[in-house]
């Protein structure tokens, strides 16, 4: 059997492909950090939170509504985007004129509250969301066996962070939105409406952590916790990738899960700190971020 | 002026008789070293304007490598917290001078990934114990003279190094040094072209503010004769903030009122909440931000028209 490092061949590619699947969730919460911060200026710390709770959506639709995943992969995103819009709506709102930090603040106690709530009702023990019968079972590529719902995480991810580029690079929509970041004064002058642009962002990039919370539901135990440790992993990765850069923040994203999952192979003690120490090197070597443009 | 003083020497016999008025010690230490940690973490907060996100790590790194040198290598009392201090010293000279790079949230984002960082060697290293902590690390004595396993005896013991550090932060703010943090404050760029080497300024800032939480932190590890993973955990960061935030950030009592409103909160809500707990902290963290920005004591001072520093 081909070794690498003294480790055989399928088993290096079977973690490859769990960094990958990891990246794809960290491409898909950085990404709609970076959509909010662009637009609000605002981190939103509460972002790991509503990735908790879009796999407590699609938990809680199963085992007490009936909701499979298919469906749940719709309307998780769609309830907790709308539960973004309504913490928009009520308290970020009033913290665009003071410094960026109390909205860190902020989302840092939504998270908090969040956590606590589904701690206090769910318990601290993860929960496990099987795999949907259509994406059971695995592949067998003859160099490793492929489980066929980390390819299909992969698959959605990718496709789902390509729209959203071409939604923002390439569309009206897309252009009005760059413009409001560049100066939401002069794009509000022309009549755009620009504080409901701003919530519908923000509810969009929620939207996006609760569907990576519904992808992750059946890979990992859902937990109320699931999201507060990620979060911070997630925030190297903007650092790494440039805040405010979307393709940075895909891209990034994606890399740094497999050199994680590399790192697993090689070094496993180092796989949970690697993410730091290469931001680390990234902010000595590149302030700005690897795609960010210097202050 | 002379309002002050009254107050400050009115808190200070209070904080004198304290163990006498039937108040449980153990408690009144564990309020004395948050409060110092959350004055530590308002040198950098309050009069420099740098949002740590990491604090914990300081604390909690200084409360292990202390318990550490107390159990394992039966070092003395005073030389295990000297220890402690200079460990956690180390760690924010060298993360602040990667975070100092960077401003504002940034700098939040960076000092939190590299607290975490600490974290995870504290929870793989075997020094710390893993998941049990340190456990049983005993008082000692100061420099053999005086037993500080009475508890009595530890309280003053760590009130005196609480007023102790509490001077020193006034007289650091009052100081030449402090008043180029305050212009750093008011205007970065500003102080950047009036020749002042700015991130030398904040690191310096910042490497004080990580010592004096490391110190804080082994005499929570000697106080309580444990250390373990909460105290460096993200959550401890987090609620560093709180009570800086809460009692007043860039006044010099409001992180002793915000410590004592928090740990007396956790304290009697944890037998009656459980993890609702977390949900009253973040609730409070909501209405800090949204409607209590200058904490009790900023809004006091407002009210009686003085400056807040």
């Amino acid at each position: 059997m081909t070794t690498v490092f003294g480790v055989p061949l399928p088993a290096i590619l079977g973690q490859l492909m769990l960094g990958l699947v990891n990246g794809s969730f960290y491409a898909l919460l950085s990404l709609g950090l970076a959509v909010i911060f662009g637009l609000l200026g605002v981190v939103n710390f509460a972002h790991g939170a509503f990735y908790m709770l879009g796999a407590f959506a699609a938990y809680i639709g199963l085992q007490f509504l009936g909701i499979n995943y298919w469906w749940a992969l719709l309307l998780a995103p769609l309830t907790v985007g709308l539960l973004g819009v309504l913490i928009e709506r009520l308290f970020l709102r009033h913290l665009y004129q003071v410094e960026p930090v109390y909205g860190l603040l902020l989302t840092f106690g939504i998270a908090l509250i969040a956590e606590g709530i589904m701690r206090s009702l769910f318990g601290a023990s993860g929960k496990s969301y099987p795999v949907p019968p259509l994406l059971q079972g695995v592949l067998n590529l003859g160099f490793m066996i492929l489980p066929i719902y980390r390819a299909w995480v992969v698959m959605a991810s990718v496709t789902v962070c390509g729209l959203t580029w071409f939604l923002i690079e390439r569309t009206r929509l897309g252009a009005r939105l760059r413009a409001a970041t560049e100066n939401a004064r002069l794009v509000q002058a022309f009549g755009i409406n620009v504080p409901v642009m701003v919530m519908c962002t923000y509810g969009a990039g929620v939207a996006l952590a609760a569907l990576a919370g519904v992808l992750a539901a059946p890979v990992i135990q859902v937990s109320p916790l699931m999201g507060s440790s990620l979060v911070i992993v997630v925030f190297a990765v903007v650092v790494i990738g440039g805040m405010g850069s979307i393709v940075g923040a895909i891209v990034s994203g994606l890399v740094l899960g497999l050199i994680e999952g590399l790192t697993k192979v090689v070094y496993p003690e180092a796989s949970s700190i690697v993410v730091f120490v290469i931001m680390a090197l990234v902010l000595i070597w590149r302030p700005a971020g690897l795609f960010g443009k210097e202050p | 002026m002379r309002a002050q003083i009254a107050l400050y020497v009115g808190l200070g016999l209070l904080a004198l008789v304290a163990p006498f008025l039937g108040l449980y010690p153990v408690f009144l230490m564990k309020l004395l070293c948050f409060a110092m940690f959350a004055c530590a973490f308002n040198l950098l907060l309050g009069f420099t304007k740098m949002l740590s996100f990491g604090h914990a790590a300081y604390f909690g790194a200084s409360a292990y490598i202390t318990g550490w040198l107390v159990t394992v290598q039966g070092w003395g009392t005073l030389e295990a917290i000297l220890g402690g201090v200079a460990v956690s010293m180390l760690l924010g000279a060298v993360i602040g001078a990667i975070a100092v790079r960077r401003q504002g949230i940034y700098f939040a984002m960076i000092t939190l990934a590299l607290a975490q960082v600490v974290y995870f060697v504290c929870l793989q290293a075997q020094f710390t114990g893993g998941e049990n902590g340190l456990q049983g690390i005993a008082r000692g004595s100061l420099l053999g003279l005086l037993s500080l396993g009475d508890d009595r005896a530890m309280y003053y013991f760590v009130l005196a190094v609480f007023v102790a550090v509490f001077l020193f932060i006034r007289r650091i703010v009052h100081s030449p040094f402090g008043q180029v943090l305050k212009a750093i404050r008011a205007n970065e760029p500003r102080a950047v072209s009036l020749g002042y080497k700015v991130d030398r300024y904040k690191l310096t800032a910042f490497v004080l503010s990580a010592s004096l939480a490391g110190l804080a932190g082994s005499l929570k590890a000697l106080v309580l004769g444990f250390a373990t993973l909460s105290d460096v955990s993200q959550g401890n960061s987090g609620e560093v903030i709180l009570m800086t935030l809460l009692g007043g950030s860039g006044t010099f009592l409001g992180p002793f009122v915000g410590a004592n409103v928090v740990i007396t909160l956790q304290e009697y809500l944890s037998d009656l909440a459980g993890s609702w707990v977390s949900v009253i902290i973040g609730a409070i963290f909501v209405v800090c931000v949204m409607v209590f920005r200058r904490g009790v004591v900023g809004e006091i001072q407002r009210r009686f028209g003085q400056r807040s520093d």
